[in-house]
């Protein structure tokens, strides 16, 4: 049973460009799912409408079976982390995260007793008396956290919450946000564009892309199996060649027969495969063969990539730094019928 | 080296320029002779004396007072509400009803205040003090939403977003998150607005009627008849109140809060 669902959201701005074109989402209690997609797919505005700050054209959002639509900001008690943290710059760390509680007219002690055992778990005890300027971003980080989860929300919403942190910090405040997660059983929806940042962390992805979800599935599906074009694509599948179905085998336009293991239903397929998937043929390999000639090579420091010109066009291949081919050289390619995929144009 | 000296040599002449003749009005107003002379024989504060003593001038210091003070609160009112509803509103015509709150800083007072004398004091006969209210609240409120204004756009709105979302009603987040963050622009505010009314002279001229008067306008007046150093008295008491309210913005904010 869904937890949250998002059922036919529409929304649109000043009247004209269409952010979200009947947007379906379900997301079950306890889950944390994220919400994947460049700038410009509505990920952001998935998350205002759940947040409250937009209210859609049409579409319903529900929690726990409530419908909670109309429902303002400031009574659906969600907790929610922004891009740029929003502290209350004139508050101090303890005042920031009792802010919700006094809110909601709880006497002294408790609040006190909650804002201890929140700056506790989110290991910021020693910073209650300091203001958000004199603090660095991933200890803001952690305040906004502490404050959005003290309220004990119903759903916690983060939005690119980490994008402002350098790389080492992002992933010690990954890892820390999926534990306190984990800890407190909260369904948490987390956006981002950042890919390996949303494979860690959540338990489902959702890609997103033009306002509508593309794939919505575990980490590990979306890696390995992407339904789609875009979705390849977006995860770093670089390669993809037209293929029409021919009985069991399938062919590209200029006749290069290829097998591929899995299997996808629809009229316009094409098959890709990830750089570093790609194999050079043996002398027995003859399906799944391309040949090409080496363009451009480029030194990724584990490995060489190359761009190949093909009667298929240009695929780009990663090889070990030790294999070193010349630019000019033909080359034969093996595409692995495991590693080939199978997506919706 | 040279191009230093030079600077400073032009800095001096600028800054004698400017300062040199407020110097000397400050001086005259202590002279003890009846006309203006500079330098002067005798000291003496009988004209300061004689400002407060003579009853058009110490009436019209509080009348300026009351308006500058009356005018900047309303001005705060109005202007606070309306530079946050042009920050925080997607508006189409925002930037043309910018333009429309400040144009009372680019059009000349002078024909401010006779359109205002037209309008308030002949065509609807307003009371001279609400009359000379109206006028000094047009002043003022075009620095107000101009002050705040820039204030509020150095606010992150997300801010109140958070407020909101952790169950704070749209007003009262107001309130607790969005006036405590912009405090330095709204005195910045109040500050210039002050001043600017309480130094107003064109729209004064227009609206002071029979009895009510401000001070700069009751000076202006004064100066048609006498010149004895009663002029450079109330020059001087114009420029310490003005002095005196900047000196309250510099060790409150920093004069740089006005330049924002």
């Amino acid at each position: 049973m869904a937890y949250m669902t998002l059922k036919d959201i529409d929304v649109r701005y000043d009247k004209k460009k269409q952010v979200l074109k009947g947007l379906n989402l379900e997301v079950k209690e306890g889950e944390l799912v994220s919400l994947l997609g460049p700038s410009g797919c509505g990920k952001t505005t998935t998350l205002r409408v759940v947040a409250g700050f937009i209210e859609p054209e049409s579409g319903v959002f529900s929690l726990d079976g409530e419908d909670l639509t109309k429902i303002p900001v400031h009574k659906r008690n969600f907790g929610i982390v922004f891009q740029s943290y929003a502290l209350f710059p004139h508050l101090n760390v303890y005042d920031n995260v009792a802010f919700g509680l006094k809110m909601r007219k709880l006497d002294k002690q408790q609040i006190d007793q909650k804002v201890k055992n929140i700056l506790e778990v989110c290991g910021l005890s020693e910073f209650e008396k300091r203001f958000p300027q004199q603090m660095s971003g991933g200890q803001r980080q952690r305040v906004a956290l502490a404050r959005a989860l003290v309220i004990e929300p119903k759903l916690l919403l983060l939005d690119e919450p980490l994008s402002n942190l350098d790389a080492k910090l992002r992933i010690n405040m990954r890892m820390e946000i999926k534990r306190i997660q984990k800890k407190l059983g909260i369904t948490t929806l987390f956006v981002t564009h950042d890919q390996e940042e949303c494979f860690s962390i959540s338990d489902k992805v959702a890609v997103m892309n033009q306002g509508v979800i593309e794939q919505f599935d575990t980490p590990e599906n979306i890696y390995q199996r992407p339904e789609t074009e875009f979705v390849a694509r977006f995860i770093g599948f670089e390669n993809f060649l037209t293929l029409n179905r021919e009985g069991n085998v399938y062919k590209t336009q200029a006749g290069t027969v290829f097998t591929v293991e899995s299997d996808r239903n629809g009229d316009s397929l094409a098959g890709t495969i990830r750089p570093e998937d790609i194999r050079i043929a043996g002398e027995s390999e003859d399906r799944n063969v391309l040949t090409g000639t080496v363009g451009v090579r480029t030194f990724l420091g584990k490995s060489y990539q190359y761009e190949v010109l093909t009667a298929e066009g240009k695929f780009l291949v990663s090889r070990p730094a030790e294999e070193v081919y010349e630019e000019g050289s033909t080359i034969r390619l093996y595409l692995p019928e495991s590693k080939l995929i199978l997506v919706n144009k | 080296m040279r191009k230093n000296k030079m600077l400073t040599v032009f800095a001096v002449l600028v800054f004698g320029f400017l300062i040199l003749p407020l110097i000397i009005i400050t001086v005259t107003a202590f002279g003890k002779g009846s006309a203006i002379t500079f330098p002067i024989e005798s000291f003496s504060v009988k004209w300061f004396v004689k400002v407060f003593t003579t009853k058009s001038f110490r009436i019209s210091f509080l009348t300026s007072l009351e308006i500058a003070m009356l005018a900047t609160v309303i001005a705060l009112l109005v202007g606070i509400p309306a530079a946050y509803a042009l920050a925080r509103s997607g508006l189409k015509g925002k930037n043309l009803i910018k333009s429309v709150f400040l144009s009372p800083t680019i059009v000349p007072g002078i024909v401010i205040g006779f359109v205002l004398y037209q309008f308030l004091v002949l065509t609807l006969r307003v009371p001279v003090f609400m009359g000379l209210l109206a006028g000094h609240f047009m002043v003022t409120l075009p620095y107000v939403i101009r002050v705040v204004g820039s204030s509020l756009e150095q606010f992150d709105f997300s801010t109140e977003e958070a407020a909101w979302s952790l169950g704070c009603g749209k007003l009262r987040a107001f309130f607790r998150v969005v006036l405590p963050n912009i405090t330095s622009g709204i005195s910045a505010a109040f500050m210039l607005a002050f001043i600017n009314s309480f130094n107003n002279i064109p729209v004064s001229m227009f609206l002071s009627g029979p009895g009510v008067s401000t001070f700069p306008a009751t000076l202006m007046n004064y100066i048609e008849y006498n010149y004895d150093p009663t002029v450079s008295a109330v020059s001087v008491l114009l420029m310490a109140v003005t002095v005196l309210m900047m000196v309250i913005v510099d060790k409150t904010l920093g004069i740089a809060a006005l330049a924002k």
